[in-house]
């Protein structure tokens, strides 16, 4: 049987309660019938038979106007292998993981070929750096043990201007600085999870290898406002921007070979197999599971909640691979993300709810602090959409999250004095960018984000301007069950029912709304028409 | 209720603009170019009459007997304590900028000091005295808990030592001040000496009652016989004794480990400085239990009572020439209506108790209901010894004169309590947590009953207390311990004032007034206006309602709303204090401080970090097995604890450590720190403070915090020349008094006065560092150093850990798949790693033959 698509449910009286997300929790929750309706993403596409096969017959068979990547390998030659970080694919894939399996490939072939200046690179771009079991875990341990102990496996480091190099600016006028090595290689493989639409593409490496001095151009207000969504390519200046300087990159004579690969929606292990399910196809099996799952994360400790979750590894499967010139191979991998992905959505709707998970791309192993649960719900879900959103101008969204006011002082330390400071003095994401050059040149930030595992300190910055365009379409943000100072804090309304969310957001819009309510993760695009 | 003869609105204020008035006033025109001695002048009632003479006797010209301090001078102190205080108020916007002319053309210092004999004066100063017309002599020790010796210095020899000096200038007298009439010596006293026994008290000085013989019985005045120059003598010699049993060395052995107990590892100095506080104090303690003992086996409720009832008696049986006046009022209070209504200097008798009762506390005062409290307000006591100088003295002998309300216009204690309850229903006062408190009703049980209940309050507290210290708590649960301090400290204040004033309220003595009267009557009609002191005037109900308990609570420090702003400013306050761009050094220590950890875990972390699960759970345990060892090192020596520990880093590869020191940090201090800590460390920065880590952690350990600091002061151990720890530390670690030595080092290197110095440090043992400072901060104080801190007035700061990620909570390394590619480790057993080795990888040769398998 073939995988059954997405669909949108219309809630009645016989409706069963729908589950929402609820950071390390859930919550089922009764929707007004008559007015309410439920979007479920499509069920996981079938995997690639014979991955690694896949992925040979990718690289002999690239896209685009491109050599098979063995003919681009010759003895004497600099190699540089960049691969996206910790923040794909959500959650973190079972071992081994796709990039594993792709570079093991591509090292096998720079073996035959004789290559031996090869060093491994991960494409930070102003992220944390990643800790050695999650290297390990993204290259496995062979790869690891080959080339970390002799320094060949190094992490993007933003801040070191001797492992920078100046490539010029664009017609725009946006300055392009890269990573040294990866720029200066002869060949530049950069290996991708295509989590969602948004990833790849001349993104991997402008965004990816580059600097603050790069990013600022397209990480900001007015272009995120200008980004329709930007999980939309064609209606998204964060990408306009990003191919305006992947074509500079080209012309400055970096060769680089893509390669990208697509999963499916495979998202949660067996035990949490109730996720992924229907309400009302839920067995004995799945209603038992998820009452003791619940019961269960009532009790724990915060701690042991957050490890719980956090252990979590998805039985991800790719879908495909694809491999050679950077444009080609986008288009061609957006479409396999689509077809996994995209929902058809009549019409848009006055309040769209969403229950957050207790994970984002940026709290892996982590903390999931108050702006980057705005940056989910506003940032990333409510961007899921082609053509308009979900919600219409002036509508209002319902997030459900406990929204702690809590950090990871290791991973997020700008954070913290963002919210507390930043914050507090406006949301708007303009006046807020006053603040970034601050944040973005702190010498001890710096430090952190070059010594330690922190995020750089700009980062909070970037995550509000992600929520810049919702900020502007929606008439209100109400969070359910969320700590009310942080939820304020973020300028959202916080609310302790899900019935009270839904009067507080009748009052924006206007008595007898419409809701809609946005069943992810597992994820999925709503094609909003 | 008497009729109210005055009104209640202030007199009018007369304004001196001549020397020479002509006011039609008796008492003014007799006090007209008069000189007025007064002692105690810094005193509640020396104050009060001082501004009276000044503002409504303007021919009069006033010297205050001042005791020069160590920092001020006579002249000084009077400017500063006695003209400054708000008793003035009226009177300076009176006068307007002529006040510090009047002032200065009207009110004198002389220095001198009532507890010496001859007064400390010099000739000039004896001059002074030969000079004054009248002498009031109103300096007193009211604690009714003093010393015993004290209070013999004072109020016993006071009276008398005055006398003397009177005496002693007498002929110079003469021919300074030729035709003027002998000096007047007016004495104030307390009505108390008469004791607090049923009966009528008369206006008689006891030598007159002892000679009158037959009627001794039939008033309450104590006529035990007593040897003064006896009692004088044993008081003395019993200081001396005391003092020289205190230095014995059982004695000082256990006030030595009372320091220690109280402030653990703090140092020498630090304990020494509070093993000799506590000797003083001991000292202190044993001499107020014996003046009390001693009051009481003689008739007297209390210390005070009793010295200065033996006052009169050596200044009646000494000076029997000399031209005195007795002024004993009751309980003196608040003013009814000079110089403003409710006007009070320090805290007295009532309003601690009442202010106790308003909290809560004090849930019942012993008392019988039907009994009279004798209170009198200071304006009624200053206009009587006004009156009774401008009267002069009584050429039939020594009169005396009470000032007491109690048999001309009685208020009940019952009715004073129904009073007190009915104002705080009304106006409740406001615990921490903003909620209003319920006032008691009171069943007015004996003084045996209440000293009990609050004595098992006292006691539970003192038990939990004691529980809390014991208990490794910190920060806001610390101060959990020093709220319950607090609360047992208050209980035990009202326990005191229960055992001190439970007599007064008891009191069935009744203080006759009859010569009080005498002179009210011959008062002219504007001078009973002007100097009112007839107690019948007094309208108990609006006085207590209306202008006693309202000045009462303004002057307590209390909560009268229910908003936290008064503690919140006070954190606001005291963190401005230290953010101020004025200050020019911060010094942090690092553990408890800025990061929830500890060498021990430092050390598990690091050597676990190359272990398998078997090794790390045998570690675990050893760690475990070996941790109450390591805490009772901790307590006894901190330094001892970490060579201890640094022995166990012996053979580790110093370059290798410098690596882990940068994962030790991220993986496991990061995660223990408390974020609020780095944040103040950058602030400081951002102000151009210079800041200081000062710890005892390893520099490896440390080492990725430089970018906060401008210097670290810490431990390190040597190495050896191939680059191995050798196990044995560099110099002495910086903890304990070594802290406080580095950082004054430090000051004195970059030129800064430690006085503009903030040092942030979390325990005992940094008191050292923390008192070398001029803005020490506790930062999430243990219970002792709270203590502490609540006491000195330290700022403190509470900072919260940062939310708990997802590391597990033991303190060892992640746990990696592979193992032994790393160069170097520190072996479990804490010797002999350093084994580099390349673990059998080949590398970057690696591509060319494919991958290991």
């Amino acid at each position: 049987m073939s995988p059954r698509p997405g669909f949108v449910l219309e809630v009645d009286r016989s409706t069963p309660p729908a589950l929402f997300w609820h950071g390390e929790g859930f919550r089922l929750e009764q929707l007004p019938p008559g007015r309410s309706r439920i979007v479920y993403p499509p069920e996981p596409l079938e995997a690639a038979p014979d991955p690694a096969g896949a992925i040979r017959r990718a690289l002999d068979n690239p896209l685009g106007d491109c050599e098979p990547l063995s003919a681009q390998l010759r003895p004497g030659m600099k190699l540089t292998i960049a691969f996206d970080d910790v923040s794909l694919p959500l959650p973190p894939m079972r071992r081994p993981d796709v990039r594993q399996l792709v570079i093991e490939e591509v090292l096998e072939l720079a073996a035959r070929a004789g290559v031996d200046d090869v060093v491994l690179v991960a494409a930070l771009a102003l992220h944390r750096r990643m800790t050695e079991p999650e290297l390990r875990h993204a290259l496995g341990d062979r790869i690891y043990d080959a080339f970390a102990p002799h320094g060949l496996l190094v992490q993007h480091d933003a801040e070191d201007p001797s492992e920078l190099v100046y490539l010029g600016s664009t017609d725009e006028g946006e300055d392009v600085e890269l990573n040294k090595r990866a720029a200066t290689s002869d060949l530049l493989v950069y290996v991708n999870i295509n989590l969602v639409a948004m990833d790849g593409g001349h993104k991997s490496v402008a965004t990816g290898l580059a600097s603050y001095r790069s990013i600022r151009h397209h990480h900001n207000p007015e272009t995120m406002r200008r980004s329709k969504s930007f999980m939309d390519m064609h209606r998204s200046e964060l990408h306009t921007s990003n191919w305006r300087m992947g074509r500079l990159i080209a012309r400055s004579g970096v060769k680089v070979f893509q390669i990208e690969t697509t999963l499916n929606t495979n998202t949660f292990p067996e035990q949490f197999r109730f996720l992924e399910r229907r309400e009302w196809e839920w067995t004995l099996r799945d209603r038992l599971s998820f009452l003791g799952t619940s019961g269960a994360l009532e009790r724990m400790p915060d701690r042991l909640r957050r490890r719980m979750f956090h252990s979590i590894r998805a039985p991800h499967a790719m879908t495909s691979v694809q491999a050679g010139e950077v444009e080609a191979v986008h288009s061609s991998t957006l479409a396999h993300v689509l077809a996994q992905q995209l929902v058809e959505v009549e019409g848009q709707t006055d309040i769209l709810t969403m229950g957050l998970p207790y994970i984002c791309p940026y709290n892996v192993d982590s903390i999931m602090n108050p702006i980057l649960v705005a940056c989910l719900g506003l940032g990333y879900l409510f961007n899921m959409y082609r053509n308009k959103p979900l919600v219409r101008e002036g509508g209002v969204l319902v997030l459900s999250h406990p929204t702690p006011w809590a950090f990871h002082p290791g991973h997020h330390p700008s954070y913290i004095d963002f919210f507390e400071h930043v914050l507090a003095e406006s949301t708007d994401p303009l006046q807020v960018a006053k603040h970034e050059l601050a944040y973005a040149t702190d010498p001890w930030y710096v430090h952190l984000y070059r010594t330690g595992h922190a995020y750089h300190g700009v980062h909070p910055f970037y995550m509000w301007y992600w929520c810049a365009h919702a900020l502007e379409h929606l008439g209100g943000v109400v969070v359910v069950g969320g700590n009310p100072a942080a939820v304020r804090r973020l300028g959202f309304t916080p609310a302790s029912t899900l019935e009270d969310a839904l009067e507080l957001a009748a009052a924006i819009t206007g008595p007898s709304p419409t809701i809609t309510h946005l069943h992810s993760p597992p994820l999925l695009m709503a094609e909003v028409t | 209720m008497p009729g109210d003869t005055t009104p209640s609105a202030l007199p009018a204020v007369t304004v001196p603009s001549t020397r020479a008035p002509s006011t039609g006033s008796p008492v003014v025109e007799a006090l007209a170019g008069k000189r007025v001695l007064v002692t105690g002048a810094t005193g509640f009632l020396g104050t009060a009459l001082i501004e009276k003479l000044l503002r409504s006797v303007p021919g009069c010209e006033v010297i205050a007997l001042v005791r020069p301090s160590r920092r001020a001078r006579a002249e000084e102190r009077l400017h500063r304590e006695v003209l400054r205080n708000d008793c003035f108020d009226t009177l300076r916007a009176a006068l307007g900028s002529s006040f510090e002319d009047v002032a200065a053309s009207r009110l004198h210092a002389l220095a001198g000091d009532v507890a010496l004999d001859g007064l400390g004066l010099d000739e000039a100063g004896r001059d002074e005295i030969a000079t004054c017309d009248v002498v009031v002599h109103a300096a007193a020790s009211v604690a009714f808990d003093s010393p015993l010796d004290a209070a013999v210095e004072v109020n016993l020899l006071g009276p008398s030592r005055v006398a003397d000096n009177i005496e002693a200038v007498a002929g110079r007298r003469r021919s300074l001040r030729p035709g003027r009439a002998p000096t007047h010596l007016i004495s104030v006293s307390t009505a108390y000496v008469a004791g607090t026994h049923p009966g009528k008290a008369t206006e008689t000085l006891s030598t007159q009652a002892m000679s009158s013989g037959a009627h001794a019985r039939t008033h309450t005045t104590v006529t035990t016989e007593v040897d003064i120059a006896a009692e004088i003598a044993s008081a003395r010699r019993l200081r001396g004794d005391l003092e020289a049993d205190s230095r014995s060395s059982a004695r000082l052995r256990r006030f030595e480990a009372a320091a220690r107990r109280e402030l653990g590892p703090a140092g020498t100095h630090v304990l020494a400085e509070r093993a000799e506080k506590l000797r003083a104090d001991w000292v202190s303690a044993r001499l107020v239990r014996a003046g009390r003992d001693r009051a009481q086996a003689l008739g007297w409720p209390d210390v005070y009572a009793f010295t200065k009832a033996l006052g009169e008696r050596l200044l009646a049986t000494e000076h029997p020439a000399l031209p005195v006046s007795i002024v004993r009022p009751s309980i003196i209070e608040s003013a009814r209506s000079e110089p403003r209504p409710g006007w009070i200097r320090g805290f007295r008798m009532a309003e601690p108790i009442i202010v106790s009762y308003a909290r809560g506390l004090l849930k019942e005062f012993p008392g019988t209901p039907e009994g009279v409290i004798d209170v009198i307000p200071v304006d009624f006591v200053v206009n009587a010894i006004i009156a009774v100088a401008a009267a002069g003295p009584d050429p039939a002998g020594s009169a005396v004169y009470h000032v007491a309300s109690g048999v001309r216009n009685p208020l009940s204690y019952g009715h004073l309590v129904d009073l007190v309850r009915a104002w705080f229903t009304d106006h409740p006062l406001y615990d921490s947590a903003g909620q209003p408190i319920v006032v008691p009703e009171w069943s007015f049980p004996g003084r045996g009953r209440v000293k009990r209940q609050l004595d098992h309050a006292t006691r539970a507290l003192g038990a939990a207390e004691q529980l809390l210290a014991l208990l490794p708590v910190r920060g806001s649960k610390a101060a959990l311990a020093g709220r319950i301090e607090e609360r047992r400290a208050r209980y035990e204040r009202a326990l005191g004032y229960v055992e001190l004033y439970g007599a007064y309220t008891e009191t069935e003595a009744r203080f006759a007034v009859e010569h009080l009267l005498d002179l009210w009557e011959r008062l002219s009609t504007e001078d009973r206006l002007s100097f009112c002191f007839d107690p019948a005037v007094i309208d108990w109900d609006r006085y207590v309602l209306d202008v006693h308990l309202p000045s009462v609570v303004s002057h307590a420090r209390v909560r009268t709303s229910p908003s936290r702003s008064v503690v919140a400013s006070r954190g606001e306050r005291g963190r401005s204090a230290v953010l101020a761009p004025a200050r020019e050094l911060a010094a942090f220590d690092l553990e408890n401080t800025l990061v929830a950890s500890n060498v021990v875990e430092t050390y598990a972390w690091l050597a676990s970090r190359d272990l398998d699960r078997l090794q790390r759970v045998a570690l675990a345990g050893r760690l475990i097995a070996e941790a109450p060892r390591l805490l009772a090192l901790d307590r006894r020596d901190r330094g001892e604890l970490l060579r201890s520990f640094y022995r166990r880093y012996e053979g580790a590869s110093a370059r290798m450590l410098f690596d882990a020191g940068r994962e030790l940090f991220s993986d496991l201090l990061v995660s223990r720190s408390f974020p609020a800590g780095f944040d103040r460390v950058r602030k400081h920065r951002a102000l151009g403070h210079k800041t200081v880590l000062i710890t005892g952690a390893l520099d490896f350990v440390v080492e990725p915090l430089r970018p906060l600091f401008d210097e670290i002061i810490c431990a390190s151990i040597s190495t050896s020349p191939d680059g191995y720890l050798t196990g044995r530390l560099e110099r002495i670690p910086p903890i304990g008094e070594a802290r406080a030595l580095a950082l004054s080092e430090y000051a004195e290197r970059e030129g800064i006065d430690l006085a503009n110095a903030v040092v942030y440090a979390d325990s005992v043992s940094d008191l050292p560092m923390l008192e070398a400072a001029g803005y020490p901060v506790a930062v999430n104080p243990d219970a002792r150093l709270s203590a502490i801190a609540r006491r000195r007035g330290w700022h403190v700061e509470n900072w919260s850990k940062a939310a708990s990620g997802v590391r597990p909570f033991a303190p060892l390394a992640p746990r990696l798949r592979e193992r032994g590619v790393r160069g170097g480790s520190i072996s479990a057993g804490g010797v002999n790693g350093g084994s580099v080795d390349g673990g059998g990888v080949n590398g970057g040769g690696a591509v060319r033959g494919g991958l290991p398998a």
